[in-house]
């Protein structure tokens, strides 16, 4: 077996999944996405771009464009709790580290959607938060649940561990030489901070914000259940066209147009990636 | 048309759907999609136990939810379904459902009268009613300053009610509201009455609590909403738990909803659905259905055995069959659906 075939060989099965489960649907998405729905919402097979038209209409391109400021405030303060977490793991004692982790990691073992009832148990009118600030004497509820903040704080909450395992990844490779030399040049901490480790891990905070963003943008459980259905996400609007519209080429159209939105992310945070690479010191 | 691109599209979101796509059923076992908890516990292995027939059970959430399934498997995988009328009426034109062979239920004859000719099927050729009922209002009769009874009680609350009310999403529902305060149809198809109640529904948007189709009566036990937008029989749950809680039928009126069961055409086992179907209409059945899930049965011999305690609990369940056809019965609006649809994504994201 030559090196090329062994390669190939082990490959295959990774390979093979994806392209039977990952592309072959995608494909069929961005097929159907040109056809018409049936009256009873079945498929007719004619040729049609109007789809795509709907999509851009101003009602839905609002919910894109709400959904993506959501997404985009979700990915901006787990960048913001994300990055000195991951920063104080990185500079706790070696033995610790792993244990950490483990704790970041600790919330993916119960089910999402049970995480996100607890958060109702917490904020609503009646609920943990309000009462024990009623027992402080507080007069009037606070609006913690059923609106933007409720949204941006469970999806933050279900995808931060995403945003400090990239940025603790790209924190811990960082050379710890090139620290040293800053501060023997005489560069206080902070510029250190500022002018070698923040641009050097820049590409460890792109690759969090492209899982935060995209896991955000295209979540409908949290909007449902956390905003109280008041505020529509494309997410929501891709299921009820599969769900309950029952107008799977409209939604095949919508979740293309996400799908093609994501992918420009990650093909702009890969090239920040390698950008980076190349300056990297060897 | 429907079988090679169907089974196409349903491997495509076969995955997404989680779908629970029996295989070839063994002989004398039959796969039932039904609400959870739309059922008595016990139902399913009691019938098993008398007749031998085996089940499995799936659950939906909605009625969209078993019609996406549906649709994505070209009507393939269930042999008995609980949807809800204008949707059977829907299945039906889409070819999915088998005839209804009265022979096969004798049991046919416990239904009311009224129940045998409903307007979306007379004489139950392709549904047989399960329960029916009336969508409307449910509330805190300890909290609220003064007792609703119109529908504009919940589209425009008075001060001490704002915020603290919840409303219905699925479409149907929804629109019927704004439809219903406004004095039109609940199956208006014409544009102008669904902007006129989207218009409505937009504002009221401003004083709700939330959108909820499924724990609007656990909202009302905790005190979180004072007044919700509720079917009859689920108002039920929240009075279950809390005897303050009171259901209205708002005075514009409601719309009569028939929850029914049919049997898919595509099913290998329609002689033990039939059998299902004829099981569930039996007289001790359907009372110990209606006493179990609360909502009122169209079975007029079961419904006479109701014990009078239940009835005095819960009073909406002893409304007679001629004051619930008074109101208008959902139907399948056709190409239409798509204005629906649309009013309620228009009011669900405004801001």
């Amino acid at each position: 077996m030559t090196p090329t075939i062994r390669r190939a060989a082990l490959m295959a099965p990774g390979l093979g999944w994806l392209a039977l489960f990952l592309l072959v649907p995608c494909l069929l998405v961005l097929g159907l996405s040109f056809f018409e729905r049936g009256v009873y919402g079945g498929i007719d097979y004619i040729f049609t771009f109007e789809n795509y038209r709907r999509a851009v209409d101003p009602l839905y391109r609002s919910i894109l464009l709400n959904s993506a400021w959501i997404a985009f405030l979700a990915t901006l303060v787990s960048a913001l709790i994300g990055y000195p977490a991951a920063y104080a793991i990185v500079k706790a004692p070696e033995r610790w580290q792993s244990a950490l982790l483990v704790l970041i990691m600790l919330p993916f073992w119960s089910n999402y959607l049970i995480r996100t009832y607890a958060w109702i148990v917490l904020l609503n009118r009646e609920g943990l938060i309000n009462r024990a600030l009623a027992g402080l004497g507080a007069t009037e509820p606070l609006p913690l649940l059923y609106n933007d903040f409720a949204i941006v704080l469970g999806l933050v909450y279900g995808y931060l561990p995403f945003m400090v395992l990239a940025i603790y990844a790209s924190l811990s490779r960082l050379d710890p030489a090139l620290l040293e030399q800053s501060a023997d040049l005489g560069a206080s901490p902070v510029s250190t901070f500022l002018r070698i480790t923040l641009p050097l891990t820049l590409p460890g905070v792109a690759a969090g914000s492209v899982f935060v963003f995209v896991l955000s943008i295209g979540n409908f459980i949290t909007p449902d259940l956390l905003g109280g259905g008041r505020r529509v996400m494309v997410g929501n609007l891709i299921y009820k066209q599969f769900l309950a519209a029952r107008d799977w080429p409209f939604g095949s159209a919508l979740a293309f147009l996400l799908i093609a939105i994501m992918m420009l992310l990650l093909l702009t945070q890969a090239l920040l990636v390698r950008r980076s690479g190349g300056e990297r010191p060897a | 048309m429907r079988s090679i691109p169907n089974l196409i599209a349903s491997t495509a979101l076969g995955a997404a759907l989680a779908l629970g796509m029996a295989g070839p059923a063994a002989a004398q076992k039959i796969v039932i999609s039904n609400w959870d908890a739309y059922m008595p516990p016990d139902l399913l292995e009691n019938f098993t136990k008398e007749t031998g027939i085996q089940t499995e059970l799936a659950v939906h959430a909605t009625n969209e939810e078993i019609m996406g399934k549906l649709t994505a498997s070209g009507g393939q995988g269930f042999d008995v379904v609980f949807v809800t009328a204008p949707f059977a009426e829907a299945l039906h034109k889409q070819g999915f459902l088998a005839e209804i062979d009265e022979a096969k239920i004798p049991n046919l004859k416990n239904l009311y009268e009224e129940a045998r000719k409903l307007d979306y099927d007379p004489g139950n050729t392709y549904s047989v009613p399960y329960s029916w009922g009336t969508t409307g209002l449910c509330y805190r009769s300890d909290l609220v300053k003064t007792e609703p009874n119109s529908w504009m009680d919940l589209l425009k609350p008075s001060d001490d009610l704002k915020g603290k009310v919840t409303m219905l999403a699925t479409d149907r529902w929804l629109l019927g509201a704004g439809l219903l305060a406004l004095g039109k149809s609940v199956n208006s198809t014409s544009q102008a009455d669904i902007d006129a109640a989207k218009a409505l529904l937009i504002e009221a948007k401003t004083n709700l609590l939330a959108y909820d189709d499924t724990t609007f009566y656990s909202k009302l036990v905790s005190g979180e909403a004072h007044l919700v937008h509720a079917w009859d029989g689920w108002c039920n749950y929240g009075i279950a738990e809390n005897p303050a809680i009171k259901y209205v039928v708002p005075k514009e009126g409601s719309d009569l909803f028939v929850d029914t069961m049919v049997v898919l055409a595509s099913s290998q086992n329609q002689e033990a659905a039939h059998k299902f179907i004829d099981y569930v209409l039996r007289p001790e059945v359907g009372q110990w259905v209606a006493s179990n899930i609360l909502y009122k049965v169209p079975n007029r011999a079961a419904m006479e055995s109701l014990d009078a305690a239940v009835l005095q609990q819960f009073p909406n369940l002893a409304m007679k069959p001629a004051d619930l056809l008074k109101f208008e019965e959902l139907r399948d609006l056709g190409a239409a659906q798509k204005i629906y649809t649309r009013a309620v994504t228009e009011i669900t994201s405004a801001q």
